[in-house]
């Protein structure tokens, strides 16, 4: 996967998450680029449990790469309705697909206009020019 | 707020770098490459083929005249004297605490000129430190500017030197820690037996203006071996696998020698040095906490700094190094830990950001090679 692969179809953060909708939930994961800046990922911790909520800005897990540790922030606040616990047992799964099979939790959001907010597929990728080009 | 803007050196490698598709990063003021392909894939090619990497950032500090061996011994904790010329060997070099102010190679080119390689990070204090000592006794020069440094390593590193002409063929005889002036791909060099990943390779010095023509033969002659050029990451994880120290992170200027596993390089009986009293002091107090391996048995990966705790939960060490070993296939790390703990087997718990997760004291080297 190319580290400037993105997809029309979800919304982004700064940190380089992303969240789509899905029927009455949002799926969450990391982008191409974020893995790319990670490298082979090793392990996947999501410290969240169906039934928890989760607030916008906040880690609710890590990823860690053979080099590195990085927290992982929730794009909007919301409950928590499902945990993509495969992911605990093949976090290679996060190179190999983070934009379908790798998505990490599905939350039922408190404010769906929190959506909105984030980034679209054109804000991110300038958001990404101008990061390769600092 | 950024960091202070401090102008970052670049290597004489920095172009090949780029061309290579390398990741470039601020270390030890320089700017390396992290990786190129990716830590993983640049591992397994130093294991099972060979990699190069870039080490022109290590400091190079010469030192001559008729007393140059005895001012080198005298900083130095090992014992230079047991060399014979064109041998070297691994020491650290100690404060008068007895703490480490680096670790080192002590290259004998003669018993009246001697090559010492140091870190980066500690090139200015090493430079200060044996130039002070040097002083009415013998003549110093810091080389470093003047000196690339180019590390060859893994199972197939000799075959390709032979491939690389020149005195390439016969360096194959060459036996670890011993080095010889050669010509490699027509630049003039000083090939050593040495290196940092637990595997067979040489470690090559050549003048700063070869550095590119040299580095450039070798990525081509070695890409029908499997060569990768290797960045800092992959350097870590080797040198983890292999139970090497790295200085900031297992030694420095609050760890002894003895505590770190490295009463190996002390020799007391040798003659007065820097830090031999100190030393004698700590050896015949007992050491109250010895640096170990340890695998994970949990979910987690120790990091450097992340506090070590007993079973009910009281901090007891600190982890120096962590990381997954691709290799061993094994979350594994470093630290130190209580003598009473220290013992392979015993289990303890890592605080990884607040998760507790279980290790265990695990014989070190993690990995060695076969040969």
């Amino acid at each position: 996967m190319s580290s400037d692969d993105v997809r029309s179809d979800r919304r982004y953060t700064n940190d380089h998450e992303w969240a789509k909708e899905d029927g009455n939930v949002v799926r969450v994961g990391i982008t191409a680029y974020a893995i790319d800046q990670l490298g082979d990922i090793t392990l996947v911790n999501l410290d969240v449990k169906p039934g928890e909520t989760i607030t916008r800005g906040k880690a609710f897990g890590t990823i860690e790469s053979v080099k590195t540790l990085s927290d992982l922030f929730a794009p909007l606040s919301g409950k928590v309705v499902e945990v993509n616990t495969a992911l605990e047992t093949r976090p290679e799964l996060v190179n190999d697909d983070c934009y379908d099979r790798a998505w990490m939790i599905a939350v039922e959001p408190s404010d769906r206009s929190e959506l909105d907010g984030l980034l679209d597929v054109t804000a991110y990728t300038e958001l990404l020019k101008k990061t390769a080009g600092h | 707020m950024d960091q202070p803007q401090v102008p970052l050196r670049r290597t004489p490698l920095y172009d090949e770098h780029v061309a290579l598709g390398g990741r470039l990063v601020p270390f030890a003021g320089w700017e390396m490459p992290v990786q190129y392909k990716g830590v993983t894939e640049e591992h397994r090619a130093v294991r099972t083929a060979v990699g190069i990497f870039d080490v022109c950032h290590m400091g190079e500090l010469v030192l001559w005249g008729d007393y140059a061996a005895d001012v080198v011994n005298y900083l130095i904790t090992n014992d230079a004297k047991r060399l014979m010329d064109g041998q070297a060997l691994y020491t650290v070099a100690c404060n008068d605490a007895g703490t480490i102010l680096d670790d080192l190679i002590v290259y004998r080119v003669s018993q009246t000129k001697w090559l010492i390689v140091c870190n980066a990070s500690n090139r200015d204090k090493m430079a200060a430190h044996f130039r002070a000592a040097a002083a009415n006794h013998c003549d110093f020069d810091d080389a470093s500017d003047r000196t690339a440094l180019i590390a060859l390593q893994g199972p197939k590193a000799l075959e390709l030197l032979a491939r690389a002409g020149g005195d390439g063929p016969a360096l194959a005889e060459l036996p670890a820690f011993h080095f010889r002036d050669a010509a490699l791909a027509n630049v003039p060099c000083t090939v050593a037996r040495t290196g940092y990943t637990g595997e067979d390779g040489v470690e090559i010095f050549c003048p700063t203006d070869g550095a590119a023509q040299l580095w450039r033969a070798l990525v081509k002659l070695g890409g029908p071996l499997g060569l990768e050029p290797a960045g800092l990451g992959a350097r870590d994880t080797l040198r983890l696998e292999a139970r090497l120290s790295l200085y900031g992170n297992e030694i420095d200027e609050t760890t002894n020698p003895l505590e770190a596993g490295l009463g190996w390089v002390v020799k007391l009986g040798k003659g007065d040095f820097v830090g031999r009293t100190a030393l004698e002091r700590i050896k015949a107090a007992g050491l109250t906490r010895k640096l170990v391996g340890f695998e994970m048995t949990g979910r987690g990966i120790a990091r450097h700094g992340y506090p070590l705790l007993d079973k009910v939960g009281i901090k007891v060490g600190v982890c120096t190094s962590g990381s997954p070993g691709p290799t061993v296939g094994k979350n594994i790390g470093l630290g130190y830990l209580p003598t009473s703990l220290a013992e392979v087997g015993t289990s303890f718990e890592v605080d990884c950001r607040g998760r507790s997760v279980s290790a265990v004291v695990a014989k070190t080297p993690f990995y060695k090679r076969s040969s």
